[in-house]
């Protein structure tokens, strides 16, 4: 387990975040979710082709959980007979009403610019670099020799 | 073709702002004033099978509601009378320019042949009977539904005349309005830059309510906004809306006070659901802003000016509103269509501004 100095910085609101070791990235694999709990906010993350993303597990409409949505892509067409799916799995429903969010930004697509679900950044990091810090792994084992996600929350 | 009026967007008559009544009602007195222009055939078929009366059954002509009694004449259809009619649309109610839609069973016919022949002649009547006598007048384009080819090619021929300013459909057809099966209709309106006017009355070919036939006058006429709104959610839901963003759609006769609640409704079930219709790619609300006008009579909200406020702010369509009498049909009494509460400027906005601003022919000095 590695021990780091929980050494603070400033998110995009003017908070304070910190890098929280959430998971392995082999326990998350494509197309697949997690909802993991960070300084007390769940959030789920998602691999998209290997890329992770991280949103608050709440719909801002009536704070459902996302995580219980279905995962899809986005429907477009200018008139009937040329539906097409975009994006395949790039969109979490939410499980209450079905309203779409982009998994990469959080936006609503029926109202992007008032709608939106938090979003959290999630890299991916190897264990070798975990003992620079500053990592706060409270719930994951870690060794140096696989590769882990973490959250800034 | 005819001169038009010497009306201006710039100034009407009296050199104020051209003053517009968007729906007023000429009556066809019998099938007989429309034999004129009809071929041999059909003038012998009618007198043949003797076939007249052919007032649609929304409007008894003896109904209350058909006809103001101020304005009943012994023995006449409502409406039927031209100088009546210029009388009490233009000059008493100060109008400069008013839009006739004459209802009648070419709208409703059930022969699609019959129906042809009788909105042909219909459209020729009025010009000649009404546009021509005085240039004050223009019309709507009455088109055989029942067969939208031939309704398309009624507009073609229509459309060369200017005084023809929009193409009316009733609001109860056969099939809801944005089925593919109409969209020659609107290919034609489209081309031609014509609104379509959507107007109160019914084919009959369903009951007057989705659940099954009402008993009274008052229950058709009171759930009409039933078949606005689904013929609005119709058309936007099809792609009509998508695949015809020239065309402004006029609900005349409609009311106005249902809005907000079907615009609530709609864009709500549209976040959760709008996978079904991603050609519709922004709230109903929006779309019914931007694509849809009413018109004012019968205007069925109270008359109090903060209520109506209100009620425009939450259409969130000034906009939208069309001045209109409904003439010769009994929605209000005295002189002035306007309810007296109606904020000044909505009344400039209605009966000027916004009918110019969909009615391009209107503005055009051809």
């Amino acid at each position: 387990m590695v021990q780091s100095e929980r050494r603070l910085k400033r998110g995009r609101q003017g908070e304070f975040v910190s890098k929280h070791v959430v998971a392995r990235v082999e326990d998350i694999g494509p197309g697949e979710r997690r909802v993991v709990t960070v300084r007390n906010r769940p959030i789920v993350i998602f691999n998209l082709d290997g890329e992770f993303f991280g949103l608050l597990n709440r719909c801002p409409h009536q704070a459902a959980s996302l995580s219980q949505g279905i995962q899809a892509g986005f429907a477009i067409a200018e008139v009937p007979g040329t539906e097409r799916c975009i994006r395949r799995g790039e969109f979490i429903r939410c499980p209450w009403h079905g309203w779409e969010y982009d998994i990469r930004t959080g936006q609503s697509w029926c109202d992007p610019e008032s709608i939106l679900v938090r979003r959290f950044k999630v890299e991916r990091v190897p264990g070798s670099e975990l003992v620079k810090g500053p990592f706060v792994a409270e719930t994951v084992e870690v060794s140096t020799d696989e590769e882990y996600i973490y959250v800034e929350a | 073709m005819p001169e038009l009026s010497e009306a201006r967007p710039d100034g009407g008559s009296n050199g104020t702002a051209l003053k517009i009544d968007c729906d007023v009602h000429p009556g066809v007195p019998t099938v007989e004033a429309l034999m004129p222009y009809m071929d041999d055939y059909w003038v012998d078929e009618f007198r043949n099978r003797q076939i007249d009366g052919l007032e649609i059954a929304t409007y008894p002509p003896n109904a209350p509601l058909s006809c103001r009694p101020d304005w009943r004449r012994d023995g006449e259809r409502p409406g039927a009378d031209r100088d009546q009619l210029s009388d009490v649309v233009l000059d008493t109610f100060g109008s400069d320019i008013a839009i006739c839609n004459p209802v009648y069973g070419g709208l409703v016919a059930l022969s699609e042949q019959m129906a042809a022949v009788l909105c042909r002649a219909t459209n020729c009547w009025i010009a000649e009977q009404w546009l021509d006598r005085d240039p004050r007048l223009r019309s709507s384009i009455v088109v055989p539904a029942q067969n939208p080819i031939l309704a398309a090619e009624e507009i073609e021929r229509c459309a060369a005349d200017a005084r023809f300013v929009q193409i009316m459909l009733l609001v109860a057809n056969e099939l809801l309005l944005g089925r593919q099966y109409y969209w020659p209709i609107y290919e034609a309106a489209q081309k031609h830059g014509l609104p379509i006017c959507i107007h109160a009355g019914s084919m009959y070919r369903y009951p007057t309510t989705p659940s099954g036939w009402p008993s009274h006058y008052l229950q058709d006429y009171a759930a009409t906004p039933q078949l606005f709104t689904a013929q609005m959610q119709n058309l936007m839901s099809e792609g009509a809306l998508a695949r015809f963003p020239g065309i402004t759609f006029v609900l005349a006769e409609s009311g106005i006070s249902w809005l907000p609640p079907y615009m609530w409704r709609a864009s709500r079930t549209w976040k959760g659901v709008r996978g079904e219709v991603p050609w519709i790619k922004r709230a109903p609300s929006a779309e019914v802003r931007d694509r849809f006008r009413v018109t004012l009579q019968p205007f069925d909200v109270t008359d109090d000016h903060d209520r109506i406020e209100k009620l425009v702010e939450q259409i969130g369509g000034e906009h939208m509103l069309l001045f209109s009498s409904d003439f010769p049909h009994w929605q209000f009494d005295g002189d002035d269509p306007v309810p007296s509460a109606m904020p000044e400027h909505l009344v400039r906005k209605m009966r000027t501004d916004n009918p110019l601003s969909i009615y391009t022919r209107l503005r055009e000095d051809k």
